[in-house]
């Protein structure tokens, strides 16, 4: 067993045999652009959540001395008409929408996955019932009824909201992954677990699902997005975040008109946006780079 | 007799740029073919046999860069126009190609398509275009022609559709002919007709062919010339005899030594060449060969070495004509020499091998068995008894398997069914192999799904290690899966490309609840035992070659030290040169592990070199069993004897001696399948029964009973008589 040099030069000693989440995990780090990606929302984490801290004004507090100043002293993006800090607003902003689109995103993703693999993999009863599960959603409304929801989980947690927007979210893509199993469940590698005795939950997670995964990485990175956007539109009719709290979503609706007028109060909640979203694409391709071997990297 | 070669290809190489590098597919090939001749190109896939009569032809994608010469009557094609090509393409060379179905064009009639290969060469009526096409297709043995011709192409078998692509090339009387796999998808009953075909199309337009294939036995039986290729340059060249019989380089002699012949009696050794064909990218210096050669030395990866005549070859009457000594093999030595040939020299100087130590190997006579070692027979782990006196580890007792035909697309009735398998019964003793062979759509895959799924049978019984499949729990299908796996047919389908190999041979010990501690030894034993590296655990499946893949699908199977294994044609998607390593490796398995098989295959070589017993199944049926030396030696069923006279073997005088049984038609559909006896639409024996005789056939099914030799051997024939047909 001299001959290792070959093999990978982990901590995992020369020829222990990794997990697969091991090796998918050092794949990843092997990938700049990847990290790149990761540092930049492990930053806008921080700065979102240290905002209150290091900014000289609090997203509440109003400057009854600079009304629509331009970036500059003490107010690092510049403030509104109504004398609000647009940093303090910004990051405040940046806490809610970066939970709303990353919790909401994999929830979405997660259930999408989750049921449409089963539906395919098992077929009979449990497809027919999921199936429908899957129409009465698509065909139901689903603006009307999360503002029919809201007013009586208004006061709660506003993380019920994440989970009834990722609820929302999923059944698009539940139907592809179903037609996607139904071709994996034929292949040989899926029969072959099946003829070991691998119960069939274990097979969807084990190698239906991640033979998918770069599917579900780009529909969770679309999600992230769509769902900060969703928020928007929900919070502009008076359900979701609501004043005085705000998220990226209702400064961007609010201050759009002032794009071209007053442009630090439109650019900097948009452009984080803009920001947060291409970071979660680079880790979202360097996740599937990770999973897929096929691509250069061996480990 | 000197002859103009038809011909000339010198130093013809093609390279491609890809991602990993400048991949050269081709390298330097120089041949010729002579008017009428057949010339077989064989090599291994990625060999660059294919991408070279491609790009004499013109039809490889733009950013393949090709260099050299391809005359053609004298006419150079490299470098011309596609327009200047077009007029030669079809008119002076026509190909066919491997996949008949995707050569043919789904919205055409056959009819219109071999017409308008006429029509744009020739300036005929459409309506004359048309009755040459309805004679082509007579020509080429396609029933009721006439009316086949307005049919589509997805209304023919794989068999007929070859059929028509021969049609098509031979409907301009070219002077040559490329078929590039042409029995490759076919089944082999299929391949002897469509060869036999090809003999036609030959004697009819006088052309010459050039036949490529991965397959030996085909160019043992048709070819005049043969041309072994390896890394994208030929190795071996010469006349068939030569070639097989006296072969001068290692990897021609290790290929001949590598297949399985259906017509050696007891076990022959098979020599497996060590290693897998060199990336085409990262070429070893030197030889190509070398890594797997086990004759290299130093001078092998020094310098690459030239196709040169062999000395002292042929035999003294040769020897005396070839006083006069050979041109120095400069660079430029084998076009040189392809014209020196050309003069006045016997065709015997043709062999030409490409091994430093040709001559040695011809003044020593060496055969693939001096050269490569033969694994030595490993010891069985026990003693078995007498077969009667073992116990059986998988019987299966008229196994009936049906899927309904449906009709309508909101309600669906039923309108009748495909009885897949209808009525099989065999079964394993311990320590035993039964080959399961059949053409495509016999059931032998239903079967052996049937098996595995542990569910009970529409009708019939399965008992695995004496457990009834229809009685089991849950538990007891869980806890027998231990004792049954699986291999399957492509290797890299079956293990899961996500996930390293590592965690593919864990899968089944952890689902069996081994603890952690012991699946990270046991995982290391298994590579170790299937001849892998253990270093190799985090790797992926793509990093492997196809017979190391197939190598960590044993692997997988072994696991759980399994006491029936079902091989499902685990060798026929592996490269022939890598196929005996696999086939040796399965041999010391069992008995290393004291294992019993149930092998299904279409190869029939394999299979007699394999297996103890043998079925052969037919729409469903088995129509014989015995064991592998009864029924090979002496088949009964006439289904059998077409089917082991349809195997090509590699040995050409043979070749040329056996009279081929040649059977009609298509296998009939399993959703309707003939009354009594449901071979004898293709038959060649009904047809000699008297009328009487013919009525038993057709309203009696017959049973499966002994007819004519030992009460083991059975058949089902009403009137079974023995034929040797090897």
């Amino acid at each position: 067993m001299a001959n290792t040099a070959s093999t990978v030069p982990g901590a995992a000693g020369p020829e222990e045999a990794s997990s697969r989440l091991q090796l998918v995990w050092r794949r990843f780090l092997r990938q700049r652009l990847a990290l790149f990606g990761l540092a930049i929302v492990v930053l806008l984490f921080a700065v979102a959540y240290l905002s209150p801290y290091i900014s000289l004004w609090q997203y509440t507090q109003l400057d009854f001395n600079a009304f629509l100043e331009p970036p500059g002293g003490s107010h690092w993006f510049g403030t509104t008409q109504n004398g609000f800090d647009v940093f303090a607003l910004t990051m405040r902003g940046m806490q809610k929408s970066l939970v709303i689109g990353l919790l909401g995103a994999l929830m979405a993703t997660a259930l999408a996955a989750t049921i449409g693999a089963f539906a395919g993999y098992f077929g009979g009863v449990v497809n027919t019932a999921l199936l429908t599960v899957i129409d009465l959603l698509m065909v139901l409304p689903a603006f009307l009824i999360i503002a029919i929801l809201s007013p009586s989980f208004r006061g709660h947690t506003w993380l019920i909201f994440v989970v009834l927007l990722a609820a929302f979210q999923w059944m698009v893509t539940a139907r592809i992954v179903r037609g996607m199993t139904l071709s994996l469940r034929e292949r040989e590698f899926v029969q072959a677990a099946r003829f070991m005795g691998v119960p069939g939950w274990r097979i969807i997670f084990r190698h239906i699902l991640p033979n998918m995964a770069s599917l579900l990485i780009i529909d969770a990175t679309i999600n992230v997005s769509s769902l900060i956007l969703a928020e928007v539109g929900l919070s502009f009719f008076g359900f979701g975040v609501q004043p005085p709290d705000v998220s990226l979503g209702t400064l961007i609706g609010d201050y759009a008109g002032a794009a071209l007028t007053f442009p630090w109060e439109f650019y900097f909640p948009a452009g984080l946006l803009v920001v947060l979203v291409l970071a979660i694409n680079l880790v979202g391709d360097g996740l599937r780079d990770a999973f897929d071997p096929n691509t250069q990297g061996r480990a | 007799m000197p002859q103009e070669p038809l011909l000339s290809v010198s130093n013809l190489s093609v390279s491609f740029r890809s991602e990993s590098g400048l991949v050269r597919a081709v390298r330097g090939v120089s041949y010729d073919v002579r008017p009428g001749e057949l010339l077989g190109i064989v090599g291994e896939s990625g060999s660059g046999k294919s991408v070279s009569s491609l790009a004499i032809m013109n039809l490889l994608p733009g950013h393949a860069q090709v260099s050299g010469s391809a005359r053609l009557n004298g006419q150079e094609l490299i470098g011309r126009s596609d327009e200047e090509l077009s007029a030669i393409r079809g008119k002076q060379i026509a190909m066919v190609f491997q996949d008949p179905l995707s050569a043919l064009t789904p919205v055409y009639t056959v009819g219109e398509q071999i017409a308008e290969a006429v029509l744009v060469h020739e300036q005929v009526s459409k309506a004359a275009a048309k009755d040459r096409a309805v004679q082509l297709l007579e020509l080429v043995g396609i029933p009721n022609a006439t009316q086949r011709a307005s049919a589509f192409p997805h209304e023919f078998s794989g068999g007929m559709r070859q059929r028509v692509m021969i049609a098509m090339a031979i409907a301009n009387a070219p002077a040559l002919i490329i078929a590039d796999e042409p029995t490759t998808a076919l089944d082999v009953t299929i391949q002897a007709q469509i060869l036999d075909v090809l003999q036609t199309a030959r004697k009819v337009t006088g052309a010459a062919i050039v036949l490529i294939t991965h397959d030996l036995g085909v160019i043992a039986g048709v070819a005049d010339r043969v041309a072994v290729m390896y890394a994208g340059t030929i190795v071996e060249t010469g006349t068939v005899d030569e070639l097989f019989y006296t072969p001068r380089m290692p990897y021609t002699l290790g290929l001949l030594g590598s297949i399985p012949r259906a017509d050696a009696g007891a076990r022959q050794p098979l020599t497996p060449i060590e290693g897998t064909p060199p990336s085409m990218v990262a070429l070893p210096s030197g030889c190509p060969f070398r890594p797997r050669c086990p004759m290299r030395q130093d001078v092998c990866a020094e310098r690459e070495p030239e196709l040169l005549p062999i000395e002292g070859d042929g035999g003294p009457d040769a020897r005396s004509v070839r006083l006069q000594p050979d041109p120095p093999g400069g660079p430029e030595g084998p076009q040189l020499q392809a014209g020196a040939t050309n003069d006045q020299r016997p065709t015997t100087n043709d062999h030409r091998a490409s091994c430093h130590f040709r001559d040695d190997i011809e003044r020593r006579g060496l055969t693939s068995r001096d050269i490569f070692v033969a694994p030595a027979p490993t010891e069985l782990a026990r003693v078995l008894g007498a077969r009667e006196t073992r116990p059986t580890m998988l019987a299966v007792r008229d196994l009936v398997k049906a899927y309904p035909l449906m009709k309508g697309a909101v309600l669906r009735r039923k309108v009748g069914e495909v009885r897949a398998v209808d009525g099989v019964s065999f079964d394993i003793r311990e320590g035993e192999t039964l080959g399961l062979v059949g053409e495509s759509g016999c059931g032998k895959t239903t079967t052996i799904m049937e098996i595995l799924n542990l569910e009970k049978p529409l009708s019939g019984s399965i008992q695995v290690l004496g457990k009834d499949t229809a009685s089991m729990t849950r538990a007891d299908r869980f806890a027998i899966r231990r004792d049954l796996q699986v291999v399957f047919q492509d290797p890299m389908a079956s293990l899961d490309p996500r996930l390293p190999i590592g965690d593919i041979l864990a899968e089944p010990l952890r689902a069996h609840g081994v603890p952690d501690a012991q699946v990270s030894r046991r995982i290391r034993e298994l590579l170790q035992l299937v001849g892998l590296q253990p270093e190799h655990v985090n790797r992926y499946p793509q990093a492997f070659s196809g017979g190391q893949r197939q190598r960590v699908g044993i692997a997988r199977a072994l696991a759980l030290e399994p006491k029936v294994l079902v091989l499902d044609e685990p060798v026929s998607a592996l490269d022939v040169s890598v196929r005996a390593g696999v086939i040796n490796l399965l041999e010391r398995l069992r008995a290393q592990l004291g294992l019993s098989y149930l092998f299904v295959a279409h190869d029939l070589a394999v299979v007699r070199h394999i297996a103890d017993r043998i079925a052969v199944m037919y729409l469903g049926r088995i129509i014989e069993t015995g064991t592998v030396d009864e029924v090979f030696d002496a088949p009964a069923h006439p289904y059998t004897q077409a089917l082991l006279s349809a195997i090509p073997l590699p040995d050409p005088r043979k070749e040329r001696q056996r009279v081929r049984i040649v059977l009609k038609g298509d296998l009939p559909s399993p959703a309707n399948p003939p009354s009594g006896c449901r071979f004898r639409t293709r038959c060649q024996t009904f047809g000699a029964l008297t009328e009487a005789q013919r009525q038993t056939c057709i309203n009696e099914p017959p049973a499966l009973a002994p007819r004519t030799g030992s009460a083991d051997h059975l058949d089902a024939c009403h009137w079974a008589t023995v034929e040797t047909v090897l």
